[in-house]
């Protein structure tokens, strides 16, 4: 199976060990990751603040190159990269006076696509869980994961604010996934997708790190010695400034991609394991 | 103390911003908040602002619209779509709160130097530019912008980054990002 990949730009720089992990789990499971060329950025939220059209013509313009790829599926696994291409696509297909700016704006600027077939916008949880299939998974698990105590932690812009996939408030999906590593999975967690402050650390860093210090702090009450995340920014946001919070509990935040390889048997190097701050530790 | 008149009189009320916000998909909505406060409470950053997403809603419908557009309210909304999931009347204050963000950029009412809006600026024209964004390369941009002292407080923060391998300078392009900004023009040039 082949999927077009957009990394965006956290997995290009800080969130490199995303990356890494991503594409080793996709290996490891038999899929195909094809990095689409001349990718560019998302916008992030900063595009929607300055000019909507505009942010979603650049994620318009990443679903056209996967288009001419060939493919008919897109994985994003940054949940920022992932709303915002699917919210273009949605703009797209939906009948309000924003499809037809859309559509005179790639007109003026010379742009051929296909409208019938914009690819299908995907993270890699979804793949793991709809497409591969639990089942599947749970087969190949080669090193179950003893010792872990996860607490998953969701964040915002995967679950919401389209709902379909899984809940908006209390998701599900990735502690069944991680269910089958073995490891304890608290799944009472009540901040499950209460936001990380996203971009608030760097910008009003008191509010920002008061988010994260919740979040930390609820998990390590809650017995969790491992928080396990699937955005870029929320892994770097909770990892990034627990030496700023009142306590350090040196909680180790893995991308969900590290721990579901961690269990697939792959090695640490491959999973980007060097990269982290505070390490689980395993029982081996 | 300077002594001020805290009410306003029908007369200086500007419902310009409502009928803005009536343009947005699913905007007219806004006409059927119940004030019943259930996006202040679960708002994660609704204990900083300055008026909550309640009072914001109730601000824009009586027509205060300076007061929004210069609030930090609207620079704290994090994207994370909680109210906008929880409304009981389906108002999409999110997406409200990007539009007052544009609004506030566009008339130049955001509060000076306030780290938030600069950061939206520095990001989109490091995208215009290069098509990419490079985050160290962003952070030094808003440091610049802002305020140099601050710089001292991200030392730390770039040490553990340092050490982890996950800092970079390297400026972050595609190879033609001519054709970016080509569609961004385009998309300036079809606004209604
Ligand atoms: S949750 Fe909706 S109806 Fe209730 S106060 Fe907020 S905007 Fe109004
Ligand atoms: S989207 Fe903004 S206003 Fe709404 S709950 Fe989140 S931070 Fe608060």
């Amino acid at each position: 199976m082949r999927f077009a990949y957009y990394p965006g730009c956290s997995l290009k720089g800080t969130g490199k060990a995303y990356e890494k992990s991503t594409l080793a789990v996709f290996k490891a499971l038999g899929l195909e990751l094809i990095e689409i060329p001349e990718w560019n950025c998302c916008g992030a939220t900063a595009y929607m603040a300055v000019d909507e059209l505009a942010s979603e013509v650049l994620s318009f313009r990443n679903l056209v190159l996967a288009q001419r790829m060939g493919l008919q599926r897109v994985v994003a696994p940054c949940s920022a990269c992932y709303l915002n291409l699917l919210k273009a696509r949605k703009a797209f297909l939906s009948n309000d006076p924003k499809r037809e700016r859309l559509c005179s704006a790639l007109k003026r600027a010379g742009w051929e696509y296909d409208c019938s077939a914009l690819p299908e916008v995907l993270h890699p949880l979804q793949v793991f869980t709809e497409i591969v299939g639990l089942e599947k998974i749970k087969e190949r698990i080669r090193r179950p994961l003893k010792g872990l105590k996860i607490v998953p932690y969701y964040g915002c812009q995967l679950v919401r604010p389209y709902d379909g996939y899984d809940d908006p408030i209390y998701p599900v999906k990735m502690d069944l996934l991680l269910e089958l590593t073995g490891a304890e999975i608290i799944s009472d967690y009540p901040l499950k997708t209460r936001c990380c402050g996203a971009s608030l650390t760097g910008t009003i860093e008191e509010a920002g790190v008061r988010l994260n210090e919740l979040l930390i702090t609820e998990a390590k009450r809650r017995g969790g010695n491992v928080m396990s995340t699937l955005c870029a920014l929320c892994q770097f946001n909770l990892e990034m400034y627990q030496g700023k919070m009142k306590v350090n509990h040196k909680m180790p935040v893995l991308y969900f991609t590290q721990i579901l390889g961690l269990a697939l048997g792959l090695g640490e190097k491959e999973l980007g394991m060097e990269h982290l701050l505070y390490r689980p530790s395993l029982e081996v | 103390m300077k002594i001020q008149r805290t009410i306003k009189y029908e007369g200086e009320l500007d419902r310009s911003l409502l009928t803005y916000l009536f343009s947005l998909p699913e905007g007219e909505h806004i006409k059927r908040c119940i004030q019943c406060g259930t996006c202040s409470g679960v708002c994660p950053l609704s204990i900083y602002m300055d008026f909550t997403p309640r009072k914001l809603v109730a601000l824009v419908r009586e027509g205060f619209s300076q007061e929004v557009l210069s609030s930090f309210t609207i620079w704290l909304c994090s994207s994370c779509y909680s109210c906008t999931v929880s409304c009981p009347q389906q108002i999409p204050i999110t997406e409200i709160m990007y539009a007052l963000k544009r609004k506030a950029i566009e008339e130049g009412a955001y509060p000076r130097r306030f780290p938030v809006p600069v950061l939206a600026r520095e990001f989109y024209r490091m995208v215009f530019k290069n098509g990419r964004n490079s985050e160290a390369l962003l952070v030094l941009r808003l440091i610049l912008k802002t305020s140099l002292l601050k710089a001292l407080s991200y030392m730390p923060l770039g040490l553990k980054l340092l050490r982890s391998g996950r800092f970079s300078l390297k400026k972050e392009r595609i190879s033609r990002p001519s054709g970016v900004r080509k569609l961004l023009k385009a998309a300036r040039e079809v606004k209604p």
